[in-house]
């Protein structure tokens, strides 16, 4: 048994109905009692779907518990196939059909339906929603490619055979899916990205995809492999049974990206791609290089994401932005051997942990000055008072914006690099902050039109100045004491910019807690500040 | 009754339900109570559930929470046990200011019969009173949506003190200031015991006994109602108090039952009743003649209809509730006009089909359907909007009334050329 208050992750069955949703063609029965339909609005409400996500529940109650359960599993399948006409059927349980043991996938397939069943076996109570969605997304494209299945043995296809049979090389992009982080827009950049580098798109899977598509993977001559915890399982098992060799880098990033083209390119026996593609194409390269990017040298940064979100992070921020990271984690246990590589690059022990108040804990001892993370991440920076961007699921509705907005490509170099480096400065630039300091526009009371929108340390609050007193002057130290300002300590606060103050009050209580110092006076703010100046 | 013999048969279906599970019910009585902590002893599920009606996440550190069973609790029930107790332990540990445990049941924890009761007994004996533990079920194969509240509630009835003192009891969470409203208004007709369940702080308990009068704020606790009748409690029937006329017969029930003269509830009611109903006029002319088509979710579906009927002159094509317990509908049901179609239970499919043919003006309905009906052209209301919202009373009707304005007035107001 294990406490939580926020899950990262759904169960398995969630992750199936990710799959089913992101496709169509294909209709899921789920035998699950009332409630378990909440599923339904993460796609109507988090991703504003205009459809609802085609899942028949079984719907079953204490009352049917006596009875035939079995029944009402075979009447919902008869009626959803009579209703949606599905040209593949999943079937499977929720956590609590699971117990009661009717294994609905065997019942299906013993009733002649005429379509493909596939019987999903998704343990509720070990695994979780992007294994289910893996496990999900595998079974399905096994079941419908089993005739195909060449014999064992068989010679290799030959990734260059696009050459002998006259035409463009073609790849499949592998694991986009609904309830996924900016999928949909990784999905048209990349299909620009290779057109651009002559290569088609055979299958985009399961994102859109019917299961005759599912039926085509073979044919293409390399699978991209762009959000393993999708789509990894699959990939593995095309390699080993059909031969098509994955391309595992994830062009997220300026680096990755390159090194994702150059892979894929020698893989394919294509012409390497320019080495200054990356300049022409993108702006990160440049705009991080500019004398206004100076600044973020050294900002530290805090990431915690799934695995691939939290990999692709920890590279640009190191290595293209020239943050320090100061912590790097993933709920993704799957892959977490991958991130404990990155983070040991970055002199750091990987943080994996599916218990958001661990990261929050470890959130609060790294004091980053920007977080990367997910929707409960945005929650823990915000009790804390710094800037966050979210980088990856679980997201909220507003992470799912109606602009074009990639994380994949040269584009969504482009999107990264506003939408982490906003959160810090919204034209709140620190050299400036520090020569208008003393402007009558940083006083109290004086609100500038970043106000509400830009730092989220600001904090509006009368101070001293307007001769209203402060509203928390005493702060618990771990101890159990207090801390107290004296006049001379607040009176330097209450001279900070309003939207810096919060950061330094916080900072020179950190301070003064660590050397037991009880009386905050102007002395000790400045002490403080040299303390945490670098 | 003999009135609502003018009403058609109820449609009963049953069928794939588009209803959330009692366990959501967490979300509103955590921030009624903010001494007490829910824990539900259930699944993934469970836990996701709640985060995703919680709107995914409104609170960073939440007052409940899912010990969730893993395939080692499933294996045996004492190893599931000590599991609890060591999850309750810990949580404590972190929330000392925790006064009441609610130990929540779900649907995994009832299949595998895990005894909560015996858990919170065992708790509460090894706590010595510093926390108080007590037990319900929001499991979804038993209980739907808003009833979640009244098992909680009933699972206070035993804790509840004896007292044979006349006082009015209202049973069901109202929104503060809505209660704070009907507290003052009752003071002012010289009703001056009046308590409710639940209370603010979940040690503040009021006492039940022969002299407890109860006034339902809510349809939906007919658990709640009767575990109190046996304590002695004696429920008023009234309609229940949404809009001017339904806030103003639950009042005057109200009084009625403690002998206050009419006259003087008059004095208090007739001027609220008369600006009530002028700040109703313009919606009501926004809402006149329209069609309504309500899908079963909270319960409150009926006293909402007889409503926008009667007060702001809508035509009710379907009134769907999740059950129907035609004691606590008694004063609602021959309100209603003449041929209403009440369907009861749902088969979600079918439903969705009698909306499509009748093309009603407005829907309301849960959250999982709103957007896949508006994609079809329809105006929707989420319907759990009206558990969270300020809607009870003569002061909000106006209110109560613009929440079925507004999606119809914005589909007016936007223009794509």
């Amino acid at each position: 048994m294990e406490l939580t208050l926020w899950t990262y992750e759904g169960p398995p069955h969630v992750g199936a109905m990710r799959i089913a949703a992101s496709m169509e063609g294909v209709h899921y029965v789920l035998h699950a009692p009332q409630g378990d339909t909440y599923a339904d609005l993460l796609f109507t409400m988090i991703e504003r779907r205009d459809r609802r996500p085609p899942v028949t529940y079984t719907t079953f109650q204490a009352r049917d518990l006596g009875g035939d359960t079995a029944e009402l599993v075979k009447r919902s399948i008869q009626q959803a196939v009579d209703r949606f006409q599905p040209e593949a059927l999943l079937v499977g349980e929720s956590c609590t059909a699971e117990l009661i043991q009717d294994q609905p996938g065997s019942l299906a397939c013993g009733m002649g339906l005429g379509v493909p069943v596939v019987s999903l076996e998704l343990p509720a109570y070990s695994k979780k929603e992007n294994w289910g969605a893996a496990e999900t997304l595998y079974q399905l494209c096994r079941g419908l490619l089993k005739t195909q299945m060449p014999a064992p043995g068989a010679a290799k296809p030959e990734p260059e055979r696009w050459r002998s049979e006259g035409r463009r090389p073609r790849v499949n992009l592998l694991g986009p899916s609904l309830l996924g982080f900016r999928c949909r827009d990784d999905v048209r950049e990349l299909r620009g990205l290779l057109a651009d580098h002559g290569i088609d798109v055979n299958v985009v899977a399961p994102l859109g995809a019917r299961p005759a598509d599912l039926m085509r993977l073979p044919q293409a001559d390399a699978n991209l492999c762009l959000y393993p915890e999708v789509a990894g399982p699959l990939c593995s098992w095309l390699e080993r049974s059909f031969g098509t060799p994955v391309v595992r880098t994830v062009p997220i990033g300026i680096g990755a990206t390159a090194q994702f083209l150059r892979e894929l390119c020698a893989l394919l026996g294509l012409e390497p791609p320019e080495l200054r593609e990356a300049d022409q194409r993108s702006r990160l390269p440049w705009y991080s290089k500019s004398v206004d990017s100076t600044y973020l040298t050294g900002k530290r940064v805090f990431i915690f994401a799934d695995a691939t979100h939290a990999i692709a992070a920890a590279r640009i921020a190191s290595r293209e932005l020239g943050f320090t990271v100061v912590g790097l984690g993933t709920y993704s246990r799957e892959q977490a051997r991958e991130v404990r590589v990155a983070a040991k690059e970055l002199d750091l022990e990987a943080l994996i942990s599916d218990d958001y108040l661990e990261v929050e804990q470890a959130m609060a001892q790294a004091a980053p000055e920007l977080v990367l993370g997910t929707q409960m991440e945005r929650h823990s920076a915000k009790r804390l008072g710094i800037p966050c961007a979210v980088i990856s699921a679980p997201l909220h509705v507003q992470d799912v914006p109606a602009r074009y907005a990639p994380q994949m490509g040269w584009e969504g170099a482009n999107v990264i690099f506003d939408s982490w480096v906003h959160p810090l400065m919204m034209g709140l630039e620190e050299h400036l902050i520090g020569m208008f300091r003393h402007d009558f526009e940083f006083v109290d009371g004086h609100l500038s039109h970043l106000e509400g929108a830009s730092a989220p340390t600001a904090q509006p609050v009368a101070g001293p100045d307007n001769g209203a007193p402060d509203v928390t002057p005493l702060s618990a130290t771990p101890e159990g004491g207090a801390l107290r300002w004296t006049a001379s300590g607040e009176a330097e606060l209450s001279r900070i910019p309003f939207f810096v103050r919060g950061k330094v009050r916080r900072n020179t209580e950190a301070y003064a807690n660590e050397r037991g110092v009880a009386e905050i006076t102007e002395e000790t703010l400045y002490e403080a500040k040299a303390h945490f100046s670098r | 009754m003999a009135l609502t013999s003018t009403l058609p048969p109820v449609l009963r279906e049953s069928g794939q339900r588009e209803v959330f599970c009692g366990l959501t019910s967490i979300v509103w009585l955590h921030r009624r109570m903010p001494d007490a902590f829910f824990l539900v002893v259930g699944s993934r599920t469970c836990a996701h559930l709640i985060q995703s009606a919680a709107g995914v996440m409104i609170f960073a550190e939440p007052r409940f929470g899912t010990a969730i069973l893993g395939e080692r609790d499933l294996a045996g029930l004492a190893d599931a046990n000590e599991e609890l107790d060591r999850v309750v332990n810990d949580l404590l540990a972190r929330r000392p200011e925790i006064r009441t445990l609610f130990l929540v049941g779900s649907c995994p924890s009832e299949v595998i019969k895990l005894d909560l009761a015996k858990a919170a007994e065992r708790i509460n004996t090894r706590m010595l009173g510093r926390v108080r533990v007590v037990n319900y079920s929001g499991s979804g194969i038993e209980t739907t949506f808003t009833q979640g509240e009244d098992g909680a509630l009933t699972s206070l009835v035993p804790l509840l003190p004896a007292s044979p003192e006349p006082q009015l009891l209202i049973v069901g969470t109202l929104a503060d200031g809505v209660e704070e409203r009907f507290l003052s208004l009752f003071a002012r007709m010289g009703l001056e015991t009046v308590r409710t369940l639940p209370p603010r702080q979940s040690t503040d308990l009021p006492p039940v006994g022969e002299g407890t009068r109860l006034l339902l704020a809510q349809p939906f606790v007919a658990d709640t109602v009767r575990a109190l009748e046996r304590r002695g409690a004696q429920r008023i029937s009234a309609p229940y108090p949404l809009g001017v006329e339904g806030s103003c017969a639950w009042m005057a029930a109200a009084a009625a039952a403690f002998g206050i003269d009419p006259r003087r509830v008059a004095e208090v009611l007739d001027p609220l009743a008369e600006r009530g109903r002028r700040a109703l006029e313009p919606l009501r002319r926004r809402l006149e003649g329209k069609r309504l088509f309500l899908l079963p979710d909270s319960q409150l579906e009926i006293p909402l209809a007889r409503f926008l009927h009667r007060e702001c002159g809508m035509e009710l094509v379907e009134v769907g509730t999740p059950y129907l317990d035609r004691q606590l509908m008694a004063e609602e049901l021959p309100l209603l006009p003449e041929g209403t179609q009440l369907s009861e239970g749902q088969d979600v499919e079918k439903q969705l089909e009698r909306v499509r043919a009748s093309r009603p003006d407005l829907v309301v309905c849960g959250m999982g359907l709103a957007n896949p009906l508006e994609a079809e052209g329809f105006a929707t209301k989420w319907s759990i909007e009206l558990v969270f919202s300020p809607i009870h009373g003569c002061d909000q009707a106006a209110d109560l009334a613009e929440l079925f304005a507004r999606p119809l007035n914005r589909r007016e107001l936007l223009q794509w050329n």
